[in-house]
């Protein structure tokens, strides 16, 4: 679990996508948006507000792809990010009468500067010991919000009601539907950003850190400060994540975020493709969706299915899904090279 | 010379689905010394590698008599190829015996094992000196002197050896041929040898064979090779 | 003082339990490079495996033994059936077939044994060793056969030729293959080891925190504290780790006041983290050096 042996495969290196891919691309994302924005007028509300989860979790592992994918750290820890998130926008909702709207951002500056700050020890550790230091976050972080210390904030083991907010400007919409909306258009932004900073100089030597180390600190690069800034910014995405739960679920508990909503984040990450920022919402779908199916299959062994299921998805898309789509597209794509013109 | 040892028909190499050899044709007689000589890139170190099934092949590969096209490593090491790998592949955690005794993990003598490492040490009398140093804090030169040993615990019929003078002092690199020649001659290994130093490599073969981009352009005597025009342009430099 | 030294003294029994575990995720991640997290729900289902052998009327060493050998042959198969395919995998995918490991094996044991706390028996006895509630001989039995494997295992990889060969196997696969090593067999072997010691662990802990497919989750998680603050590279920094975390846990809980009581495993897991800060390799690890 050597950071340098989490392998990756090359999208450093294939270059830049052709026109054809652009064209692809931009026609997936308008075909998308089209299905996405129109879902919610069909389906039931329980169905909306799962939706809604699943695009929470995108945003996490969002978080986690910039992380793990882009920066070849490894974190086992993210439940306790989503969880101070969560609690950051609870607790101002909840003491301080603080509009939801502007808890988000807030959450998000919190978990920047918690993660920021767990990053600088965490930089002296690499590869397994790291995962260690992020695994005893998300185990601590449960109990630290139980505390008698915080019970006062956090309400401790009872954790904190809260209410979701109505659709502003009388729109005729359901307060489900608008949190979906407003999740979408949050997590859509979020993905944006995230894309600009892959493609930035700051995303190029963040990969350049990934593959290379010791050649990214011989061409410059400051490896300290952009490994604690990856884990400032991915701590970002998901504390956000965690606050847009906190209010789609009305409730906050400490037993939300403990490590297994740290393992859910990590499974979703590598079922959709560690280097892929919209393979996070297969992620989401899959995290949100793929225990419930195992427990529509057989009640009383719903785990060991949805372990079977897990091991069939690794065998059959060893590089996640979007390694799977980008082969399936790069076939399609060749046949239709080679039907063309030249 | 002799009869042949190893020969390979149409041998094609391949990483991932990077085609690197096209199609090779060579033999290697037993007891003799073959070199492979060539541009970085050209093949060498692939064509090494394919002979110990290192990478995935297709073609004809057979070694006493034997087709070993396809074959794990590990099954190709245990008829009789030691391979010194490039970078020399130490188990450098190791101690320097317990080097040789990985080397001889195929066999089950125990007695002929201890035998054998008092006569490699014989060879690299160094080696012994420093037996239960790790190998990984041996220098450049003695590492490379230990996995030419390892590769002999094995009792080889043939030893592969990719750029056994890479990062070596001159001297080193000549006590180092000196005792390849003894091997060769007093073991009866016959030895493939890719070098860099392609006049070293030429005085010590007895065959040569050139590869361009994966194809075998030449092949022959060592002497009438190193006497050739063009190889002495490219290869040796006068 | 003597409050202290109590403390030490439980901490040095529940330490045992961690040691143990610490010592079985050493062991595989020799053999495999990869901390197993399923490692405790095999632990826990061969401890099922004794239970059910002792049900069906077998004495607890026939159990025992049987239990072992069972673990170690489905160590090796589950190697040689759902790893082999992983082959070449990034270290991610591992991870993740870890996970549904652990799943399928905790919901397996609560479907075949269902989820109420059973009592395991100890060949040791329950007395006291050194007064009330310090160290039962049940504790004391546990670290013996702790060290015991301990000096085992170093035996073994020191002073055997297949120990040598599976270190090899683990530390360079490639040239392992050049020796010719069978490193697929070695990989299956350290499976069926880890298996096996998993299982003499699961069977040694059991009698303390009594046997559901739960009861491994915990366990784990300081055994792999023990095992990282050893220095994943060294058996004997597992087990000292392993103490390490144990006793940690227990002064913690004591000395600290407010905050100690409630915050145990934060506390001994920030101690463990600040540990690794300051000794990134743990204490016994080696360092590894990478060349450009």
């Amino acid at each position: 679990m050597a950071q340098q042996d989490i392998s990756f495969s090359d999208t450093a290196v294939r270059g830049l996508p052709s026109v054809e891919q652009n064209s692809w691309a931009l026609w997936g994302t308008v075909l998308f948006l089209a299905v996405a924005i129109a879902l919610p007028f069909f389906l039931r509300s329980f169905v909306v507000f799962q939706l809604t989860l699943a695009m929470i979790y995108a945003i996490a592992i969002i978080g986690l792809v910039l992380l793990t994918g882009i920066n070849g750290q490894f974190s086992l820890g993210h439940s306790a990010f989503f969880g101070i998130g969560a609690y950051t926008a609870a607790v101002l909702m909840d003491q301080f009468g603080v509009s939801f709207y502007w808890t988000l951002p807030v959450a998000g500056v919190v978990c920047f500067v918690f993660g920021f700050l767990f990053g600088l020890p965490a930089l002296r550790l690499e590869g397994i010991y790291l995962a260690l230091a992020t695994f005893a976050l998300a185990i601590a972080m449960p109990q630290i919000l139980k505390s008698s210390l915080f019970e006062h904030w956090t309400g401790g083991v009872q954790g904190i009601v809260l209410i979701k907010p109505d659709a502003p400007f009388g729109l005729p919409i359901s307060s489900d539907q608008w949190l979906y909306f407003l999740t979408l258009a949050i997590g859509l932004m979020l993905a944006v950003c995230a894309m600009n900073i892959v493609n930035s100089r700051t995303g190029r030597a963040l990969i350049a850190i990934r593959d290379n180390p010791i050649a990214a600190r011989a061409m410059g690069i400051d490896i300290s400060l952009y490994k604690t800034l990856a884990f400032g910014v991915s701590a970002l995405f998901t504390g956000i994540a965690g606050a847009l739960s906190g209010v789609a679920i009305q409730f906050v508990a400490p037993d939300s975020f403990t490590f297994n909503l740290a393992i859910g984040l990590f499974v979703g990450l590598v079922v959709g493709g560690v280097q892929s920022i919209p393979a996070a919402l297969f992620g989401g779908l899959f995290v949100l969706f793929v225990p419930n199916i195992a427990e529509s299959v057989s009640k009383g062994l719903a785990g060991a299915v949805y372990g079977v299921i897990l091991i069939l998805v690794i065998y059959m898309m060893p590089s996640g899904a979007a390694g799977l789509a980008r082969l399936v597209a790069d076939k399609v794509l060749m046949k239709a090279h080679r039907k063309g013109p030249r | 010379m002799s009869d042949v040892l190893l020969s390979t028909r149409n041998l094609h190499a391949f990483y991932g689905n990077l085609q690197v050899l096209h199609g090779l044709d060579f033999s290697i007689a037993t007891g003799g010394v073959t070199t492979l000589l060539g541009a970085n890139g050209a093949g060498k170190t692939t064509t090494l590698r394919a002979l110990t099934g290192m990478v995935r092949t297709r073609g004809d590969i057979v070694f006493g008599g034997r087709a070993i096209g396809g074959f794990a490593t590990e099954d190709i090491a245990r008829l009789g190829i030691a391979h010194v790998p490039e970078g020399r592949g130490t188990f450098s955690r190791m101690t320097a015996e317990e080097n040789l005794q990985l080397g001889a993990m195929t066999r089950g003598d125990r007695r002929g094992i201890a035998a054998d490492i008092e006569r490699v040490y014989a060879y690299f009398p160094r080696l012994a000196e420093r037996k239960n140093q790790q190998a990984g804090t041996l220098s450049v030169g003695e590492q490379q002197m230990l996995a030419i040993a390892r590769a002999l615990m094995l009792r080889p019929k043939l030893m592969l050896l990719d750029e056994p003078s890479f990062g070596l002092a001159p001297r080193i690199v000549e006590e180092m041929f000196v005792i390849l020649r003894r091997l060769n001659q007093e073991e009866g290994v016959a030895l493939m040898l890719v070098e860099q130093n392609a006049a070293l490599a030429l005085e010590l073969a007895d065959q040569a064979s050139l590869i361009e981009t994966g194809r075998l352009v030449m092949a022959g005597p060592a002497q009438d090779i190193g006497r050739d025009e063009n190889v002495r342009r490219a290869y040796l430099g006068y | 003082m003597d409050l202290f030294l109590h403390q030490v003294l439980a901490g040095l029994a529940t330490g045992g339990i961690y040691a143990c575990m610490a010592l079985a995720i050493v062991m595989i991640y020799q053999a495999i490079d990869h901390l197993n997290f399923a490692q405790g729900e095999m632990a826990m289902f061969s401890t099922f495996i004794a239970w059910q052998l002792m049900q069906w009327g077998l004495p607890y060493w026939v159990a025992f033994v049987a239990t072992i050998v069972i673990s170690f042959a489905a160590g090796v198969l589950l190697e040689q059936t759902v790893l082999r395919p992983l082959h070449g995998a990034p270290v991610l995918s591992h991870i993740v077939v870890f996970i549904a490991l652990f799943a399928i094996l905790n919901s397996a044991a609560g479907f075949i044994w269902d989820y109420t706390v059973k009592p395991f028996p100890t060949p040791f006895g329950t007395q006291p060793l050194f007064g009330q509630g310090l160290m039962s001989a049940h504790d004391g039995g546990m670290i013996a056969v702790t060290l015991i494997i301990l000096v085992l295992l170093y035996l073994f990889f020191r002073h055997t030729r297949i120990g040598l060969a599976m270190r090899a196997a683990a530390a360079n696969p490639a040239s392992a293959r050049l020796v010719g090593i069978r490193v697929g067999w070695m990989v299956a072997l350290g499976w069926g080891m880890a298996a096996a010691i998993g299982a003499v662990a699961g069977m040694l802990i059991a009698p303390v925190v009594f046997l559901e497919p739960n009861m491994m989750i915990s366990i784990l998680l300081y055994g792999f504290a023990g095992a990282v603050v050893g220095g994943l590279t060294s058996p004997l920094g597992a087990v000292i780790g392993g103490f390490s975390v144990g006793v940690i846990e227990n002064l913690a809980g004591t000395f600290i006041p407010y905050v100690g009581r409630e915050m145990k495993l934060t506390i001994a897991l920030a101690l463990i983290v600040a540990v690794l800060t300051v000794k990134p390799s743990g204490l016994l690890g080696r360092r590894v050096m990478t060349r450009v």
